[in-house]
């Protein structure tokens, strides 16, 4: 300084070591080996390879032409078949009875094959219904003692509120009351007649002016799941019959007669089974029986995330390009100028992470979006019924699916990085992803140890593609099979989500660590 | 040929991996044989469980290990450059093959041998107490057994032909694993019975492990299994 000379400078541009330059080298990393593109391209092309396989290899057994399923009031599949006695109401009125029994019987379950035994059946219901008509998928609000769920008033299928607890029987009858006021229903229950509580209120946009009210009688079949490859699912047929009395009809436009109707046409049965829906009344005592349900219909066809099977064989590819990301560096010594270049470790793994993760994610969101309607339409050709979804539960599946894919990438992406060796760190994260979710859905473990399983491995992520939801109010299979799993869609993806972080961390803290 | 497998069996055990994934599989093996068979219930009316199967069922977890010791046997070699000296020293390349796939074999059906008596003795002392009843002393459980130790023995050479034909290690696993893992999940979802019996036969983890039943009893479809391991690496080429 002191001589006075001009600080040197070079001419030459100060090169960048910003984190969008770390992207940049990292994307054309995987830009230019071969291998991996096409890695990436046969994953999307897998996903719908094995969705086509699976609906070529799966005709719906039911002979002929399908049952045509109702839709409830908010498009939703709906099951509407039970025994109705109804009168017409004209405008606002309500109706009153009380119920001293609710008895059930139920065809050869599992420890009787041979019989029809009586028992009760849980979710057998028996009560006051105001019904738009009596076709199937009508918006409806009913009140109703359950088999062993105390009252409930339940409306538009998918609604359900506790009313007070306890079985109903001659010594402890329940008296039941709803009341329509324009499109607002509100049911009441009380133990005497006198001493009422509001359960809830239902509103039904649109209702008629003219609606049908009257008894009803549901008893949904008895599931049974048994666990396995070679288990599957058994359904029982029920019949629920109830005794009705103190019948008081408030209200315009009641012919005085009562109309007994099986809605949803007469129930599965035959001369064998005698499950015939029906009702006489004698001195103001009504007995009332009825099969069939009104819910949900949850199972019995398919839904779109179970088109998406292929997801396993994409993520096996997706696994080995992820891990091969960073193993083939540590092979090929590459790692030595990657990290020469840009020294701040952990900041390469998040530019690793974001490209292997965001190439995965778009190559599988097209993937799945191009798979879901190819393989609908092929499924439907075959015969099955497929579940009708919202546009915001289907964006969900795709999304969840690609999201899924991209985040096993970016797990084996850590998982290369913390064991170096390719061999090691595939099979780790296909063993921790497949394994699991085999074990839990073809093994002999008991449903709640799968079901267990499904919440803490990584397996838990193939929530994301669960597109109907589950009801406690509803007896139903629900397993993987059917597309259900015990945690909700984020919640499970959350899980994945939480072991990549974790591998992510270690791998980010052995990175600077070691050797390169 | 001895000196061939000599060669192979210190390469084999020199390397510090071996032992931790023969102590892997076996140690994999047995626990989730553990797992399962403590998990299970069989009511007193009965059921259609199969003792033999559920003692054995940590089977699916060691075969795993079993993939990597396999594929890393072959694919080290390539990874490292050892192929090159490997071939120089000995030139006919089906003796080297051969003499991997004897040494792994072996060592596999030692260390498979040990997991799965390990795991049936297991079954033997907590299948009671869950309602199921295991013996060893059972014809259909000792084939049971002995079939388990072989389908790891198979598992192992498909891996290495596998492995010899890709000689990329992750791209071999993939490919493995992708065999062994998919069948089952696609067999599932296929609803019509013939499909799922086509899947399952020609799947090599669902027909090899049909040698697990001890009722309703299957042939052993594995193999042409075995065969194609065999076909893959006569397209072995350094």
């Amino acid at each position: 300084m002191t001589l006075g000379t001009a600080r040197y400078q070079s001419r030459l541009r100060t090169g960048r070591d910003g984190f969008l330059q770390l992207l940049h080298a990292e994307w054309t990393k995987f830009r230019t080996v071969r291998g991996w593109v096409v890695g990436t391209l046969v994953a999307a092309l897998v996903m719908v390879g094995v969705g086509l396989l699976v609906a070529a290899g799966s005709h719906s057994s039911c002979g002929g032409p399908c049952a045509v399923i109702p839709l409830g009031p908010d498009g939703e599949a709906v099951d509407d078949t039970f025994y109705f006695a109804h009168q017409p109401l004209q405008g606002d009125g309500s109706i009153t009875v009380r119920i001293t029994s609710l008895t059930s019987l139920v065809t050869y379950p599992p420890d009787h094959p041979h019989d029809i035994v009586s028992r009760v059946v849980p979710w057998a219901k028996a009560g006051v219904i105001v019904k738009e008509s009596t076709r199937q998928g009508s918006a409806y609000a009913a009140v109703a003692v359950t088999g062993s769920h105390g009252v409930r008033m339940q409306y538009n299928y998918t609604q359900d509120t506790a009313g007070s607890p306890g079985p109903v029987s001659a010594a402890s009858p329940r008296w039941l009351r709803l009341t329509r006021s324009g499109d607002w229903l509100t049911g009441y229950d009380s133990a005497d007649g006198t001493h009422w509580a509001k359960i809830g209120t239902a509103h039904l946009a649109g209702l008629p002016a003219t609606v049908q009210v009257g008894l009803f009688v549901a008893s949904p079949a008895d599931v049974h799941v048994t666990p396995g490859i070679a288990g599957g699912t058994t359904e029982h047929l029920t019949q629920s019959t109830a005794e009705f009395d103190n019948v008081s009809f408030q209200g315009e436009g009641s012919s005085g007669t009562w109309t007994g109707d099986n809605v949803g046409g007469p129930p599965p049965g035959g001369p064998a089974l005698p499950l015939g829906g029906g009702f006489n009344e004698s001195d103001g005592r009504f007995t009332v029986s009825g099969a069939g349900d009104i819910a949900p219909f949850l199972t019995g066809g398919r839904t779109i995330g179970r088109t998406l099977t292929g997801t396993f064989a994409a993520l096996i590819v997706v696994i080995v390009v992820g891990t091969m990301f960073i193993t083939a560096e540590y092979r090929r010594g590459m790692i030595r100028t990657t990290l020469t270049a840009g020294p701040r470790r952990g900041r390469v793994l998040a530019a690793k992470a974001i490209v292997i993760g965001s190439v995965t994610f778009v190559a599988a969101l097209a993937a799945a979006a191009i798979t879901i309607p190819i393989v609908v339409s092929a499924l439907r050709a075959n015969g099955w019924y497929i579940f009708p979804a919202t546009s915001l539960t289907e964006l969900r599946v795709v999304a969840g699916t690609a999201a899924l894919l991209a985040v096993a990438a970016v797990l084996a992406l850590a998982v290369g990085t913390v064991l170096r060796s390719s061999a090691a760190a595939v099979t780790t994260v296909i063993v921790a992803i497949v394994l699991p979710y085999i074990l839990a859905t073809a093994s002999p473990l008991p449903e709640g140890a799968s079901e267990w399983l499904l919440r803490l491995t990584p397996a838990a992520a193939f929530a994301v593609q669960q597109s109907l939801p589950q009801y406690p109010q509803v007896n139903a299979a629900y397993t993987v099979w059917n597309g259900f799993y015990p945690l909700p869609p984020w919640a499970g993806f959350g899980v994945l989500c939480a072991y990549t972080a974790l591998a992510l961390g270690v791998a980010a803290y052995l990175l600077r660590r070691r050797d390169a | 040929m001895r000196q061939a497998l000599h060669a192979e069996w210190t390469k084999l055990r020199t390397v510090p991996s071996t032992g931790w994934l023969l102590l892997a599989c076996i140690a994999l093996t047995v626990a989730l044989s553990i797992v399962v068979a403590a998990a299970v219930i069989c009511p007193s009316s009965g059921c259609e469980l199969d003792p033999a199967k559920v003692s054995l069922s940590g089977i699916v977890l060691g075969q795993a290990v079993v993939v990597i010791l396999a594929v890393l046997a072959m694919s080290g070699e390539y990874s490292s450059g050892m192929i090159r000296v490997t071939l120089a020293a000995m030139p006919r390349r089906i003796t080297v093959l051969a003499a991997k796939a004897a040494v792994l074999t072996g060592a596999v059906l030692a260390a498979g041998s040990i997991a799965v008596l390990a795991s049936v003795l297991a079954g033997q002392l907590i299948l009671p107490g869950h309602g199921l009843s295991l013996s060893l002393a059972d014809e259909p459980v000792l084939r049971a057994a002995a079939g388990s130790v072989l389908y790891l023995g198979l598992i192992a050479l498909l891996s290495l032909g596998v492995a010899a034909a890709v000689r990329d290690g992750a791209v071999a696993i993939g490919v493995v694993l992708s065999l062994l893992y998919l069948f089952p999940v696609v067999a599932q979802v296929v609803t019509d019975p013939d499909w799922q019996q086509r899947l399952q036969r020609i799947g090599p983890m669902t027909a090899g492990l049909a040698i697990q039943a001890t009722i309703g009893l299957r042939s052993l479809p594995i193999s042409p299994w075995a065969g194609l391991g065999v076909l893959a690496a006569w397209r072995w080429q350094p």
